[in-house]
């Protein structure tokens, strides 16, 4: 007989232990399945991974903007998934955040000093994605509407509405495009330091990271959080207004989210594109779970993302295959995390002797 | 109107085929109480299975006009089930066998699956080494496209009900069997019991693994068939990455708009087709731009529909009770 048990906790040290090593499993995996696909000798596959991702100054620097705004995301999203609030809109509320940065790069840009100009920008893009959140949010305090796919529409709803204005916008008309915005006078580009223009967004969001820390750890908020989601009715109980944290953590959430869609118009991109959150509100839900919702171990995870993302970019340029080898490679390295869980959480006790219970054989 | 009726209806209802075979997947895996979020991805690995069996079939023709037409149909469409099948396999044991956050898995199928689609659809001729320009399986999909031989000479009613291939008949057949089977069998009437309360299912002696792995495996194939009707008949067997585009996600729209219920999923998949061309068809001039604002149409519906049904909180216009939770025996 197989009988699967929940485990105490586990020590800390051996549940890292753990995950690293079926990351590590992963990767052996992948490399075996890139040889296949490549012909390359597996050695060869890690190494042209490593190159992509740090082969020169400007790779890494790259790859740094890149964990950083994966992970601002993923931040963003915390505070709901702390609270078990499936917040899948992350997508559409950088969308919107980005979309409000645009306009007023786009209407404002020649009419208020770029100081000001940078601030307006954060106020409509925070503003925005807050909003695309609280809408959700609403109507889950007030009627319980599911939540889960509520977020999942607005994105859809937040792309349309970009599409619309990219096209009133578009520069040249007929080119179905924004372009670059501000070409010239750069009004809005966040600035540069030290002539690094990924430096501002790094240093960004690692204050940002540790804030999350900080806030879902140490403050009064942080904790309602963190009761809410452990249960509703105990909530209630010690007269913490339910619907009241639900609307402000979503509303911190989106507002995140939009600072994100903020940092990739306004310090990235410079442009706007329906396409333009690429998949992080996605890809952020699975760095911050596998991160156990805790920010700091999110750096780590969104590094993993990031680095098998450029690793296997880099795999597909040399060898002329699709970019989309990384996806192949994310999802089975995920694979292997999600499967772990189980491990960490249950153990599974083979019983021979079936007049003893389980308690008994420990 | 009745002229564009018939121009509009039939390319309403090819638009939604596959929507109605991803909405009836997921209703029959949300049923079980499993969420799977990774319906896009199984429907491009769906999609893209079918086109690497075609593709390989197609390629030890010497003249592909000469295709036999029952091979050509079986392997693309064996081909179709068995990726999907595996996509719903790796779903199950994770989320069922081991237990894992299914939002978290979902999506992780979907990223998957996009990925095997477009890498394959991509890399496909660099890695069987062929010399062509771009896959374009026009004879299988002219088996796929082949309607009834007396179709075009019933006038509009052939054009209204007839014009479609086989695929898009299995999709409604699927629909009402699905149908049928949730509501008025005892298999259905357990599913449902395994989706509201697994923990009352188990104790009345049903099945929760076996329940959940089948519908949830048949639910993978039955999306994955829509893939394949897309590449296949839709787009004429020409596969371009990313032209699925967010079907998917539309399908689990669909799901919440149809409130669960296969059979009005029918309608209701060529409402959603038709909405998403409509902005085709309405006479904006030169404004493209609120062409962009009509493609919003089927998600604010689905909005609409999901904030109505919790509003209202009628008890059988819910989401199956224990959707997108695992289930533990020992776990109370």
């Amino acid at each position: 007989m197989i009988h699967v048990v929940k485990r105490k906790e586990m020590p800390l040290a051996q549940s890292v232990a753990i995950r690293l090593g079926v990351i590590g499993v992963a990767l052996v995996v992948c490399g075996i399945i890139t040889a296949i696909a490549t012909g390359l000798n597996p050695i060869g596959v890690y190494a042209t991974m490593i190159q992509g991702s740090f082969g020169s100054p400007r790779k890494v620097w790259i790859m740094l903007q890149e964990v950083a705004l994966l992970l601002c995301v993923s931040l963003a999203l915390t505070p709901a998934f702390r609270m078990k609030f499936w917040n899948l809109g992350g997508e559409g509320q950088i969308l919107a955040g980005g979309l409000a940065s645009a306009a007023c790069m786009i209407l404002l840009g020649d009419k208020v000093p770029n100081a000001a100009l940078i601030a307006i920008m954060f106020v409509a893009s925070v503003a925005a994605g807050a909003l695309w959140a609280a809408v959700p949010a609403f109507f889950k305090a007030k009627f319980n509407t599911n939540e889960t796919l509520f977020t999942l529409m607005m994105n859809y709803v937040a792309t349309q509405l970009v599409a619309f204005y990219v096209i009133v916008w578009e520069n040249p008309k007929g080119s179905g495009t924004i372009g670059v915005i501000n070409q010239q006078s750069s009004a809005g580009w966040l600035p540069t330091i030290a002539g690094n223009k990924h430096l501002l967004i790094v240093l960004l969001v690692a204050l940002l990271t540790v804030g999350m820390y900080v806030y879902l750890n140490y403050s009064k908020q942080g904790y309602e959080i963190s009761v809410v989601g452990e249960s509703p009715s105990t909530a209630r109980y010690v007269g913490i207004k339910v619907s009241k944290v639900i609307v402000r953590t979503l509303i911190i959430s989106g507002a995140l989210c939009g600072f994100a869609g903020m940092l990739l118009v306004g310090g990235s991109a410079h442009t706007l594109t329906t396409s333009i959150a690429a998949g992080r509100g996605f890809t952020a839900v699975m760095v911050a779970w596998l991160a156990k919702f805790n920010p700091l171990i999110m750096i780590g995870s969104s590094g993993l993302i990031e680095f098998m993302s450029h690793g296997a970019s880099e795999i597909a340029t040399t060898y002329g295959l699709n970019q989309s080898f990384g996806d192949i490679l994310t999802g089975i390295i995920l694979f292997f995390i999600i499967g772990t869980e189980f491990f960490i959480t249950y153990r599974v006790v083979l019983s021979h002797n079936k007049g003893k219970s389980v308690e008994e054989l420990g | 109107m009745f002229d564009f009726l018939i121009t509009f209806f039939p390319r309403a209802v090819a638009q939604g085929i596959p929507l109605l075979f991803g909405c009836t997947g997921e209703i029959v895996t949300e049923k079980s109480g499993n969420l799977n979020l990774g319906i896009p991805g199984v429907m491009y690995v769906g999609g893209i299975c079918g086109v690497i069996g075609s593709f390989l079939y197609e390629r030890t023709l010497s003249d592909p006009s000469q295709i036999n037409p029952v091979l050509g149909i079986l392997i693309p469409l064996a081909c179709c089930i068995l990726g999907s099948l595996l996509m719903g396999l790796i779903y199950c044991f994770l989320t069922v066998t081991l237990r894992a956050n299914q939002n978290v898995t979902g999506l992780a199928m979907t990223t998957f699956g996009v990925g095997v689609g477009n890498f394959f659809g991509g890399s496909l001729i660099k890695l069987t080494g062929a010399d062509i320009p771009s896959i374009s399986l026009t004879a299988t999909s002219s088996l796929f496209r082949t309607t009834l031989p007396f179709a075009g000479a019933t006038g509009w009613f052939g054009q209204l009900f007839l014009s479609y291939g086989f695929l898009a008949y299995v999709a409604i057949l699927i629909a009402i069997g699905a149908s049928f089977m949730l509501n008025r069998t005892r298999i259905g009437l357990q599913l449902r019991a395994v989706g509201e309360n697994p923990a009352t299912a188990d104790a009345a002696g049903i099945n929760i693994t076996r329940y959940k792995y089948v519908a949830t495996c048949a639910g993978c194939v039955i999306a994955g068939l829509g893939g394949l009707y897309f590449v296949m008949d839709y787009a004429n067997g020409i596969w371009a990455n990313d032209a699925f585009g967010d079907r998917g996600w539309l399908a689990i729209a669909l799901v919440i708009f149809t409130i669960w219920r296969p059979g009005a999923s029918i309608p209701a998949s060529i409402l959603f087709g038709g909405l998403y061309i409509l902005h085709l068809f309405i006479p904006t001039g030169t404004d493209l731009a609120i062409k962009e604002l009509y493609k919003m149409l089927p998600y604010v519906v689905t909005i609409v529909v999901l904030v109505l049904t919790s509003t209202r909180n009628k008890r059988e216009n819910q989401p199956p009770e224990s959707l997108g939770l695992p289930y533990f025996r020992e776990d109370r």
